[in-house]
């Protein structure tokens, strides 16, 4: 097992490396001159050759890889060309914000899409298989702006009860240790913080999981239906057990690999793709960070951002491969 | 041989299965009993409605559809159609266990033995977790599982065919049963495992002077184990005897056939001899006796008249209109 995951570790590599060469060839790859289209039309050529030579846009190629590399390699993101603000710790800040959004998320959606098919699937064709299945279309098919704005509409306007941007309300103290607030607040007692940090949560977190949670939802309920009719099921119930131990304990665990398969992929999705939830709702992620640097041509922000959530989107994946053995003792990994 | 009385009578049984397509009825008037320490052959084709006999004794009928209408299954002198869920379930796995057909599927492939052993245990007596673990191992030591401490750690993949048959019956035995019903246990196994499995059953009985249910398509395993033998037909049983007498006596047009169909080494004959046909479709029985048309001796009144259960010699039942009373003046010997 560990074998396994350090040879999985090994093997991030060369897919970083790919990673690192289109993000790198990203700038080049525009037609034109990176150097203009990042400072548009009305550069003078001065200013063109003096962001060239910072840039080192004028050595060859291979050489200006290595120093992309190496730079990456120590930490060095570079800085923006917009902002001028070091992106590594832009991102040391935004990067938690989103990935507290996303499992935030995921945790909802799995909690109640996992158990909105259990029950779908035990009680098939019941009034409650017929009302959540028919909200999971509605969840898959419904524009996540538009959820967000009436949530917001709803929520913020109509009942004011949560707070309609933001991670926390401006004034509120937080002593930030791993700009996780859930996090740093429980980490420091700070319970007014908590709540705070929690209410701003619910609102992005619901929309960003809908989708998720609708598709985890009919995934469970196809998954279990084609598990309960399974020989060892009846087994279980001729033993004598329990009915709702057959059917979270026997049943649940078999049927959960194909959903793992979604949760791992929807999980990656959201992190890179948190981009709308985090306009509408202010969220200081990389979602929102990633946009306005692909508007502003801000390329040193746009290529280590996708460097970096391609390497989460990688682990992420290496922790649904381990997970799987947990769920299926026949997988082998060697 | 078995002077005591009957641990389990089955009465006037009908178990219907109720559809778009119309009212299968799937058990259709089955009577039996059964001592303790006795063995019951139920043979039968598929779809004669053997095991859903069996399922009805389980209280394990899915329903809807499936319905047991009429009749009484009285174990211990109670009848368990009037049983609550909670009762029956105390009943299942600790007084009336079930082994299954297919042993490949009938455990669950993400346990391992000891959880799936264990856990039987543990719903019906009082134990604690390590004298359930030390019943486990006494069990599976029982069954002839060599090496048993260290196979109570695998799961079923890593188990032959008739090592996971074995594993079922030491689940089946956990509870030292009253009543095992047996469904098909080695029709999925090689010839050679089928006699150690039998021969493990004839075993177990003699220990624990349990009844056996050996629901089978296989006369040879009927003759090797059975006491008495009931001989379905179309959801009714068509002949019931003593397994000696069927063998030697045999009456009843379909059980002749059943013989028949047997192949053997010592008899030099031309042409195995088959049934012609198909059994009926359940939901739309001949109005005469069911096998009327595909029985070689049907006559004019067999289309017309259901026949009843005779008894034609000391216990022993026959369902054909050739040995009952008002018509056996007619008959010309077959």
């Amino acid at each position: 097992m560990l074998k396994y995951i350090i040879r999985r570790l090994f093997m991030l590599i060369p897919v970083l490396i790919g990673v690192s060469i289109l993000t790198f060839s990203l700038i080049h790859l525009i037609p034109g001159d990176p150097a203009r289209s990042m400072l548009g039309e009305k550069a003078t050529e001065a200013q063109l050759e003096s962001l060239r030579e910072e840039l080192g846009l004028n050595d060859p190629y291979i050489v200006q890889y290595g120093r992309f590399l190496g730079n990456i390699v120590q930490g060095d993101l570079g800085e923006s060309i917009q902002s001028k603000e070091n992106i590594a710790e832009q991102l040391l800040y935004k990067l938690p914000a989103t990935v507290e959004l996303t499992i935030f998320a995921m945790i909802l959606a799995i909690i109640v899409g996992v158990l909105a098919g259990v029950i779908a699937a035990v009680k098939q064709y019941s009034w409650f298989d017929n009302i959540s299945m028919t909200g999971a279309l509605f969840g898959v098919s419904l524009p996540i702006f538009w959820l967000g704005l009436m949530m917001i509409w709803l929520f913020s306007v109509v009942f004011n009860i949560l707070p309609p941007s933001g991670r926390l309300t401006s004034g509120m103290e937080l002593t930030t240790i791993t700009n996780f607030y859930l996090l740093d607040s429980l980490l420091t007692g700070n319970w007014a913080a908590f709540k705070d940090a929690f209410s701003h949560l619910l609102m992005p977190g619901l929309a960003l999981g809908t989708i998720p949670m609708a598709i985890i939802a009919r995934m469970t309920r196809s998954s279990m239906l084609e598990v309960m009719r399974q020989d060892y099921i009846r087994t279980a119930n001729a033993k004598g057990l329990r009915t709702r131990f057959v059917v979270f304990q026997h049943a649940l665990k078999n049927a959960f690999l194909p959903v793992l398969t979604v949760i791992g992929l929807q999980f990656g999705l959201l992190l890179g793709g948190a981009v709308l939830t985090e306009t509408i709702f202010s969220w200081p992620g990389i979602g929102r960070y990633v946009y306005l640097a692909v508007l502003g041509r801000d390329y040193p922000v746009v290529q280590s951002t996708i460097l970096i959530v391609a390497t989460i989107f990688v682990l992420v994946n290496l922790i649904t491969d381990i997970l799987y053995k947990y769920f299926d003792p026949r997988i082998r990994f060697d | 041989m078995h002077t005591e009385s009957p641990i389990l009578q089955v009465e006037n049984l009908h178990t219907h299965f109720i559809t778009k397509a119309g009212i299968v009825k799937a058990v259709d008037g089955v009577d039996f009993d059964i001592k303790p320490g006795e063995t019951l052959g139920i043979v039968g084709e598929s779809g004669s409605g053997k095991s859903m006999t069996a399922m009805s004794i389980m209280g394990l009928i899915p329903s809807p559809p499936g319905k047991i209408v009429e009749g009484e299954i009285r174990f211990k002198g109670e009848n368990l159609l009037t049983k609550t869920k909670k009762q029956m379930r105390n009943i299942r796995g600790k007084e009336i266990s079930m082994v299954f057909q297919d042993p490949m599927t009938s455990l669950n492939p993400v346990f391992t033995i000891e959880k799936q052993l264990i856990e039987t245990i543990l719903a019906h007596e009082s134990f604690s977790k390590n004298q359930a673990r030390s019943r486990a191992l006494e069990l599976l030591h029982l069954v002839g599982i060599p090496d048993p401490k260290k196979r109570l750690k695998n799961y079923p993949h890593e188990f032959s065919g008739g090592m996971r048959q074995r594993v079922m019956i030491a689940i089946a035995l956990a509870c030292n049963p009253s009543v095992l019903i047996a469904d098909e246990p080695t029709t999925a196994l090689d010839v050679t495992i089928q006699a150690q499995i039998l021969e493990l059953f004839k075993k177990m009985q003699n220990e624990l002077n349990m009844a056996i249910i050996m629901i089978t398509h296989d006369l040879g395993v009927v003759a090797e184990v059975c006491d008495r033998v009931m001989v379905m037909y179309a959801g009714k049983p068509v002949e019931y005897t003593e397994t000696n007498h069927l063998f030697d006596q045999g009456k009843h047009p379909y059980t002749l056939g059943l013989m028949n169909s047997i192949p053997t080494i010592n008899k030099q004959k031309k042409k195995l001899e088959a049934i012609d046909g198909v059994p009926p479709d359940l939901r739309s029985l001949p109005k005469g006796c069911s096998f009327a048309p595909r029985c070689k001796h049907v006559m004019e009144a067999c289309l017309h008249i259901d026949p009843t259960l005779t008894e034609v010699n000391d216990h022993h039942f026959v369902r054909c209109l050739l040995y009952e009373e008002t018509n056996s003046e007619k008959v010309v010997s077959p």
